[in-house]
């Protein structure tokens, strides 16, 4: 079964024409040309394709194209604004809390997503927000410290 | 010829998202095939795309105004399609109903916790769901509507087997109804992983008890074990015993042992059947204690 | 040593930004017009005999452009090797049954035909119609099960090479290579000892865990070429793999490189490449092969398990006199596993001058193992690590002191023969003495501090770099070497220190085989350790030539021209200069134009890297669930050319390894893979660790410009034994098994379960 279905991503309206069985991260991804989110594990499991869906972080890959049908999705693409990096995005570049990258754009997302619900975690909660996100390649310890910083910054900014 | 474990996709199916009650419940009660509500389709998208289950048609229940109740006034009642965020973001849930709201922020991460719904979690009928043992401890009802009306039944006799439920054809889940908690009660939640995070429980136990009026002897106490039984079942023999009794270390630890016995559990891949006795025993335990301190308040 | 202002620092990952915005490339994100999608079919049997294999339901789907079986790979004779890296040669006909299995399946997901189709779905459904008829054969997945005379044979006429003779045995046998190494004597060593501990300790299958399932695309251009973009770790090494597969000249094979989303030595081989390629050339259009996370655990080649026997001795006063092992290592369903490298990694850190060391390299129905970070080290340092503490206690010497006793210095020979150059192993362990995590006391019940160590060969092999000044005077460096790690980075690091130029006015790229000069695989922490030899010679080439052409414009002889800060001058008259920005802008107006650096190494010396870990545990008694208090690693990491990057790569191998220690396994019945999940194949989550604390010596290595060290692959050594050893010190029980998880640890404590290998070593404590 297909279906069109209208969706704002980053802020800008799309319409795609969406088989039933197509994930929200299949139709970012392959319809709609956002390859920041990744697919890690396709079950929910590793958080490589993290966004928001009406607000709330989501893993894309476990929603339904047709869900999201009239929803208003962020990705990591519309994160920095108007070309400006994100404190959280900033960070992670000078704390080096990326190595190959691939699960970046989900821990951007579950970063931003709790200095804004939390704007100064502990360290316990930082773990917590991003125990969704597996990273195989820093061990967490330099994301942790990323995310401290963004927090900092931020209550500094603001 | 049967399709293979290791597609990660998905059979055709047909998508419906109804506004309201009387539609869903035609929707799925005429339907040919094989028929499911989605509320955060955590769990049924993964099962889709691991073939473990094939819907032909998909209901959509997170537009209808019923199951999106989320309220306190007698008792609390949740709608089926309410996060689990929600919940346990939920001020009466937290004061009120703390082992629930801790359950629901066991459940998954974040990211899942943001789609994941309680009455996904009941009608997944997984004998792990953590928020289930912690309802039927708080003494949680369930409202069912269907092609004959509403029914309402007794959260415990909702489950028939691992992923079953006594759900009839064409009915939904609409709400979680729990009492609210007589005084001097408490209640826990404890469930237990090899990691901190987003493991599925090797056996779980949510404990109610709420204590004599004199708060010296133990007036009454529910006692709910997860994954380690075909479905979350009581631990009646452990509930008994401890009534009438002062609650200390030993009598505690006494229950932990008959609760083990209520359970019969499987071995598989996350723990052996005996490990997961040795478990209940623990998660006993510390849940009364923890149930204890909060009903002593 | 001279002094540096970029190398040392913790500059920025310079394809940082790409990353956290979400635009860096990887395999998966290519879209290709008229692209059409791949699906392999897998094998539902650990062990059967392929009979016949029907399309035609398949290929009467509408939307299927192709189905494939291993009939469709050109044929190639048994035997048939391609070169992996320097004199290493790997079978390529192993391969092309890894790519497409022909007449038999010998692990179970091993693939059996692929499909390509107009879209996803279409070609998973047709996946699906493709009927394989198959007659099961008894599987054999247990390693010392596969050893004896009788268990079912993974291959019919496989004979075991014994290594020393070169001569293979008269019967078939599940164990490919036999190997001994031998020094001294032990009888007399083990006679001289005070005390003598034996133990067999046992480690599942593991895998990588990247994050990235693989990905490639393939199109034949108008010319018959063919163009393949792949997430590898080497798309020169899949290039060489592809000439003897396909049977194609390396100048018709452009591999481009995507970026790739972490390998850990799991995306070295070309194992989907071949399908993508040969679907393409059927279809005549680009075809996009990506594989599932369900694939990626199941079939893609995980870390090697191993069953692993130490011996040692050692006198009152803590020396060593003997030491014995015996390690079995599982290669999978084709010969190959790392057994060469446990015996070196586990042995390397002790003077041992009575030794007998022998390796089985062992065939099983399962996935064939592929390299995973220091491979072979972890399971081998888990049991010798586990062992020294258990002999140090025997004799009442302190872990460290014992380590400090026996500890291997330069001059030493290497239980595979060969000679140590310079190291740091004592000047580390020196380091532990006095760090806080060492000596601050550990307080409180069920808690316990384990130490180990951890040593790897480090990687060398080919690697080059070109540096070019373009005409406004910045730089820009050209490699073919994948950066895995942020070796982007450090090389641009190094290119700027010797130039003299800002990093910014530095950049770097990695290009595809046809334009980027050659270079080995990324692995075996080997690419900024040979990079640092062939950046620095770019450099010194390029320094060499401007000042080439400023000694002609400063009429002095090229002796006597100095260069500083993008200043070029006559030694003995400051006022005659010139500076780099003229030289830059004249080489491509006139004269001898562009000006190209190159430089290339092929065999640089080991940069022996040498690491200890220090863990503080508390054990549940209740569960058997350990949390990890504190974890610091001491690492001789020769010289830290990013501190940052550096840390990056001890605290990621650090937690790979206490993942490993922990909870990662695969967990089998007859041969499938029960938890083909990231839910049940249990990866550590930020909350399940601390911070990760790093100490680093710098002992510079013995070549190189530098003295660094590769860094990647040790860290993943010493967490097994180092947990395993505090949870000792906790629980009063010592497990012999990986990994150690709650319920494996909740009956060892309780003297029931099976705590190591099939109940060769009596009761827990000692």
């Amino acid at each position: 079964m297909r279906q069109a279905i209208e969706l704002n991503v980053n802020g800008e309206p799309h319409d795609a024409l969406v088989d039933s069985r197509e994930t929200l991260l299949d139709t970012l991804r392959y319809k709609l040309g956002h390859m920041g989110p990744k697919e890690g594990c396709g079950n929910g499991n590793c958080g490589a394709c993290t966004v928001v869906l009406n607000g709330a972080v989501v893993n894309a890959c476990l929603v339904f194209a047709v869900e999201a049908a009239g929803a208003d999705v962020t990705t990591v693409e519309g994160v920095a604004a108007e070309g400006n990096l994100h404190p959280v995005q900033q960070a992670f570049i000078e704390h080096g809390a990326l190595q190959c990258g691939f699960c970046t754009p989900g821990f951007i997302m579950s970063a931003k997503a709790l200095l804004e619900r939390n704007p100064n975690p502990s360290e316990p909660e930082i773990r917590l927000a991003i125990s969704g996100n597996l990273c195989r390649c820093t061990g967490y310890d330099k994301i942790v410290r990323a995310i401290q910083a963004a927090s900092q910054a931020l209550s500094q900014t603001a | 010829m049967s399709k293979k474990k290791e597609d990660l996709s998905v059979d055709a199916f047909e998508y419906a998202a109804p506004q309201n009650l009387q539609d869903a419940v035609a929707l799925l009660a005429e339907a040919s095939g094989e028929a499911r509500p989605l509320a955060g389709g955590t769990d049924l998208i993964a099962q889709m795309k691991e073939n473990r289950r094939s819907p032909s048609l998909v209901v959509d229940v997170k537009k209808i105004p019923e199951l999106n109740v989320l309220s306190y006034e007698a008792g609390l009642r949740i709608g089926a399609a309410v996060s689990c965020t929600q919940i346990a973001e939920f001020e009466p849930v937290r004061v009120h109903y703390p082992a629930l709201a801790e359950a629901c922020a066991l459940i998954g991460s974040y990211q899942i916790q943001n789609r994941a719904a309680l009455g996904g979690n009941f009608c997944n009928a997984a004998p792990s769901a953590d928020a289930v043992p912690p309802a039927i401890a708080y003494g949680a009802a369930l409202v069912i509507a269907g092609p004959n009306g509403q029914r309402e039944i007794p959260a415990e006799d909702f489950f028939v087997g691992p992923g079953q439920t006594v759900l009839e054809k064409g009915e939904v889940l609409v709400e979680i109804v729990l009492p609210s908690p007589p005084p001097h009660s408490g209640a826990a939640y404890l469930r237990f992983i090899p990691r901190e995070e987003m493991d599925i429980a090797v056996a779980g136990v949510g404990s109610f008890v709420q204590l004599s009026p004199d708060a010296r002897t133990c007036g009454q106490a529910r006692i709910v074990l997860a994954a380690v039984a075909p479905t979350p079942v009581r631990a009646k023999e452990a509930e008994a015993f401890l009534t009438g009794r002062a609650l200390d270390e030993t009598t505690l630890a006494q229950a932990g042992e008959l609760a083990s016995q209520a359970a019969s559990p499987i071995s598989d891949v996350r723990g052996s059947a005996a490990y997961r006795i040795e478990l209940v025993k623990v998660l006993t335990r510390r849940t009364l204690g923890m149930a204890l301190e909060r009903a002593r308040g | 040593m001279a002094e540096y202002s970029v190398i040392g620092t913790s500059l920025a990952k310079v394809d940082a930004p790409e990353r956290v915005t979400g635009k860096a490339t990887y395999g998966a994100d290519l879209d290709l017009p008229g692209m059409l999608w791949a699906k392999l079919v897998r094998s539902p049997h650990a062990h059967a005999r392929i009979k016949q294999i029907g399309t035609s339901r398949a290929k009467a789907l509408p939307g299927v452009k192709a189905v494939i079986t291993a009939h469709d790979l050109p044929p190639l004779p048994k035997g048939a090797t391609a070169p992996l890296v320097g004199e290493v040669s790997i079978d390529m006909s192993a391969i092309r049954e890894i790519v497409m299995a022909s007449d038999k399946v010998r692990y179970h997901g091993q693939v059996v035909a692929a499909v390509a189709a107009t879209d996803p779905f279409i070609a998973e459904e047709a996946a699906g119609l493709v009927d394989v008829d198959y007659e099961p054969l008894p599987v054999v997945e247990d390693v010392l099960q596969a050893m004896q005379p009788d268990a079912p044979l993974v291959h019919e006429d496989l004979h075991t090479l014994e290594e020393a003779t070169q001569e293979k045995s008269g019967q078939p046998s599940n164990v490919s290579t036999h190997m001994v190494y031998t020094r001294g004597d032990v009888e007399a060593g083990f006679a001289a000892a005070d005390a003598v501990v034996e133990k067999t300790y046992t480690t599942q299958m593991v895998h990588q865990g990247y994050l990235e399932p693989q990905a490639c695309a393939a199109r034949i251009e108008p010319n018959g070429k063919v163009t393949l973009w792949t997430s590898a770790q080497g798309h020169f090494t899949v290039r060489t793999q592809l000439v003897t597969l396909l049977g194609l000249p390396a100048s018709q094979l452009k591999v481009v490189p995507m970026e790739i989303g972490g390998g850990f030595g799991g995306k070295a081989l070309a194992l989907f490449e071949p399908t993508a390629i040969v679907l393409a050339q059927k279809t005549s259009r680009p075809v996009k092969l990506v594989v599932s996370r369900e694939e990626v655990l199941r079939a893609t080649g995980p870390g090697a398990p191993a069953v692993i026997t130490v011996k040692a001795g050692a006198t009152q006063d803590g020396k060593i006199t003997a030491l014995t092992t015996t390690m079995r290592y599982d290669a999978g369903a084709f010969p190959g596993s790392p057994v060469a490298r446990g015996l070196l990694v586990g042995l390397a850190p002790y003077k041992l001058d009575n030794m007998v060391a022998e390796g089985f390299d062992v065939l099983t129905n399962k996935p064939r193992v592929q390299a995973y970070r220091a491979p072979g080290g972890t399971p081998a340092a888990f049991a010798v690590e586990a062992l020294m503490d258990a002999l140090a206690a025997e004799i009442h010497v302190d872990p460290l002191a014992f380590r400090q006793k026996n500890a291997a210095e330069e001059g030493d020979t290497l239980p595979l023969g060969m000679p140590l150059n310079r190291i740091g192993l004592t000047q580390m362990l020196k380091q532990i003495e006095t760090h806080p995590c060492w000596t601050t006391p550990l307080e409180g019940p069920h808690r316990g501090r384990g130490l180990a160590l951890g040593y790897w060969i480090g990687g060398s092999f080919t690697s080059s770099a070109e540096v070019k000044i373009n005409p406004d005077a910045t730089a820009s460096i050209f490699v073919g070497t994948v950066d895995l790690t942020g070796t982007r980075t450090t090389i641009s690091q190094m290119v700027a220190d010797e130039l003299q130029l800002d990093p910014q006015d530095i950049t770097i790229t990695v290009g595809d085989t046809d334009s980027a000069p050659f270079a080995d695989l990324s692995g075996g922490s080997r690419i900024t350790y040979t990079m640092s030899a062939a950046a620095h010679q770019a450099s010194q080439d390029v320094l060499t030539q401007l000042k080439e052409r400023a000694a002609e414009k400063l009429k002095v002889s090229i002796a006597e021209v100095e260069y500083q800060a993008k200043r070029f001058w006559a030694k003995d008259d400051t006022r005659n200069e010139v500076n780099l920005a003229e030289l830059a802008r004249e080489s491509v107006a006139w004269g001898s134009g562009p000006i190209i650096g190159k430089g290339s190494t092929t065999r640089m010396q080991p940069a022996h890297a040498y690491a200890a870990h220090v863990a503080d545990v508390e054990v549940d008694p209740d569960t058997g669930k350990v949390t990890i208090l504190r974890y610091t690693c001491f690492q001789d990491v020769g010289k830290a050319i990013n501190p940052t990057q550096v840390e990056g790569q001890i605290q990621g191998g650090a937690v790979q390894g206490i993942g490993w220690a922990l909870n990662e396994e695969y967990i089998f019945d007859n041969g499938e893979l029960k938890n083909a999940s990231l839910l049940d194949y249990r990866c550590p989550v930020a909350l399940d660790l601390p911070m990760i604390e790093t100490v680093l010596t710098e002992v510079p290595a013995s070549e190189g410009p530098y003295g660094l060290r590769g860094v990647g692959e040790v860290p993943i050594v010493p967490p097994g034994a180092a947990l395993a050893n505090a949870i000792y010190r906790a629980t009063g029980t010592r497990l012999y098994e990986l990994p150690m998880n709650p319920e494996r640890i909740f009956w060892a404590t309780r003297g029931n379960g099976t705590n190591g290998s099939h109940g060769a070593n009596g009761s827990g404590g000692e």
